[in-house]
């Protein structure tokens, strides 16, 4: 492997490591919140999911790297500048619409988007994509799920849902964006292209919102900047508390 | 009046020769109203207790040291949380439905284990949870796999597997401190300090006013009493404590080779009674936050409620 695509592949595994770690951290924060019980354990399970990626994709970015860094030192000793994940990871939970909102979103890009990353020339990536085939089937049917009991639930929720919607479609078109890096690694067979992947997305979630009784939000804005480390507000609370004991007790083993 | 005075203790007679044989009683088995009462007070209690359990170990997901610790404590409450689902089933059968009891705990009526009304300050008190708490908890359940009632007992199997898990997974968080730096050891040690008296209360009061132990023998609900499962801890547990060159907070604590067990102090009974009565530092928070996901959670129940029902009726009229 060449330099070049050395420091392009750490930084795009670093990239799919920061998404999953910061909606994993997020989801974990419904716990004794949920609804009911039922959904705690689904919230559960589906955070675990994204924790679970985030450690294989920050452990295997510490080896392209090749600088001794493991996935803790890359999740509790960089700062927000360094993190590199789609600012939609980041936001808050809110509530249970919004929370579903963002899944929503999210899980019907990472569907597609791991199916044709499992196909992959890197042996790893195509091999944690895959995993990620399986769960991201279980989180787009969750969530598209509940945008439909919510959407054709009762007044309120509609109306709750229809909100939250609103709220996070801007940062939607983020996910989108194939900058220099990616596409490079695009060329050699690493990366998937993802603006090829946008109709066959749009089109999955107005099937959802149609029978979710919802329209397509009309928002004019849309944001970007997690990739080159320029953030919300709200992730540097997320790294303060998620880095606490790394900060406060330095170079220790737990 | 006589024929059915009769029938009732034709019932009783088969109920206790059932219990006598060690048979399990099914949902569907006649019963004395008080055998139930007791398995629904204790399996309600236990469930919430499971339910509680998850606020002080979810306290520390969002700031575990470390990624694999983040998803062990998240596995970890998880499975709690599907511990009290499958409790509060096993009451259902009994005639209880869970929206009563979750009213029941909201209310201050129901009870949950006491030990969950104490803080988690620091990280270790995670390690100390998963040893001590879920080691205190697996004493009685393992007792309760033995339990008369059978789907109380056949949970309790279930449940037993994954609290050993959780057991050594929270001694093995000790372990790491116990062998890291002098702060990390003063963390443990500061940790099995607060939660080893806790832990012993967790067993009930003694036995001498256990109101509740005689008859929960007698119904083979409980084999042993609380005595018994609190000295089975001590002696468990000491030995590991060493191990881990950590001090246990007990003055009074020795080993008595004629007795073959560890003699030990004498529980601060007062403090259990005190927390039990409200006056724990978490008790308001731990039942705020549950009411609070409740109350928070009822447009979303509600919806599913209206969306399931247009379904069934749209499904209907097809
Ligand atoms: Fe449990
Ligand atoms: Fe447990």
């Amino acid at each position: 492997m060449d330099a070049q695509t050395q420091q392009d592949l750490f930084e795009y595994t670093l990239r799919l490591g920061d998404d999953a770690l910061t909606l994993g951290h997020r989801i974990s924060e419904w716990t004794s919140k949920a609804p009911f019980l039922e959904e705690d354990i689904a919230l559960g399970n589906i955070g675990l999911d994204f924790v679970g990626r985030a450690r294989l994709l920050l452990t295997y970015a510490g080896e392209v790297e090749n600088l001794g860094r493991d996935e803790d030192q890359l999740a509790y000793l960089r700062d927000i500048r360094q993190y590199r994940n789609l600012l939609i990871c980041e936001l808050p939970i809110g509530n249970f619409a919004d929370t579903m909102a963002r899944q929503l979103l999210v899980d019907a890009f990472e569907l597609p988007y791991f199916q044709a990353l499992s196909q992959s020339s890197d042996r790893t990536l195509a091999g944690i994509a895959g995993k990620a085939v399986k769960e991201a089937q279980y989180h787009l049917r969750h969530s598209s799920g509940w945008v439909v009991r919510l959407g054709d639930g009762t007044e309120e929720s509609h109306g709750k849902m229809a909100d939250a919607l609103s709220k996070v479609w801007g940062y939607g078109p983020e996910m989108f964006i194939t900058d220099e890096v990616e596409q490079r690694l695009v060329d050699a067979g690493i990366a998937v292209q993802r603006e090829e992947l946008r109709d066959g997305w749009q089109a999955q979630i107005e099937r959802v919102l149609e029978e979710a009784t919802l329209a397509v939000p009309d928002v004019s804005w849309q944001v970007d900047g997690g990739r080159r480390g320029e953030h919300t507000e709200y992730l540097g609370h997320m790294l303060a508390e998620m880095q606490f004991m790394q900060r406060a007790y330095p170079g220790l083993q737990w | 009046m006589k024929t059915h005075n009769s029938s009732i203790e034709h019932l009783q007679a088969e109920f206790d020769a059932r219990i006598a044989e060690d048979a399990k009683i099914e949902p569907k088995d006649w019963m004395p109203a008080a055998y139930r009462k007791t398995l629904i007070r204790q399996i309600s209690q236990h469930a919430h207790s499971e339910v509680i359990g998850m606020q002080p170990e979810g306290n520390w997901i969002t700031r575990a040291p470390s990624l694999r610790r983040k998803a062990v404590l998240m596995a970890k409450v998880q499975d709690e949380a599907g511990h009290g689902l499958y409790l509060y089933s096993a009451a259902e059968t009994l005639g209880m439905s869970r929206d009563q009891m979750i009213a029941d705990l909201q209310s201050g009526k129901a009870k949950y284990s006491s030990i969950f009304n104490y803080p988690t300050l620091s990280w270790a008190d995670i390690g100390a949870i998963g040893w001590l708490v879920d080691g205190a908890a697996i004493m009685n359940q393992v007792m309760l796999c033995r339990c008369s009632y059978g789907p109380y007992s056949r949970g309790m199997v279930r449940i037993c597997k994954e609290e050993s898990f959780h057991q050594r997974q929270g001694f093995e968080i000790m372990l790491t401190l116990a062998q890291g730096s002098e702060e990390q050891k003063a963390m443990a040690q500061d940790a099995l300090n607060r939660w080893w008296w806790p832990s012993l209360m967790m067993f009930g009061p003694p036995d001498s006013e256990s109101a509740n132990t005689e008859q929960s023998m007698a119904w083979r609900i409980k084999r042993q009493t609380n005595d018994e499962l609190r000295q089975r801890f001590v002696d468990q547990t000491t030995p590991q404590a060493d191990y881990l060159g950590l001090t246990i907070p007990d003055p009074d604590l020795k080993w008595d080779a004629e007795a073959g067990h560890y003699q030990f102090g004498e529980v601060d009974w007062d403090e259990f009674w005190q927390v039990v009565k409200g006056n724990g530092i978490c008790n308001r928070d731990r039942i705020r936050q549950h009411v609070k996901a409740h109350e928070d959670g009822t447009w979303v129940r509600e919806a599913a409620q209206a969306h399931a029902e247009r379904k069934a009726a749209a499904a209907e009229a097809a």
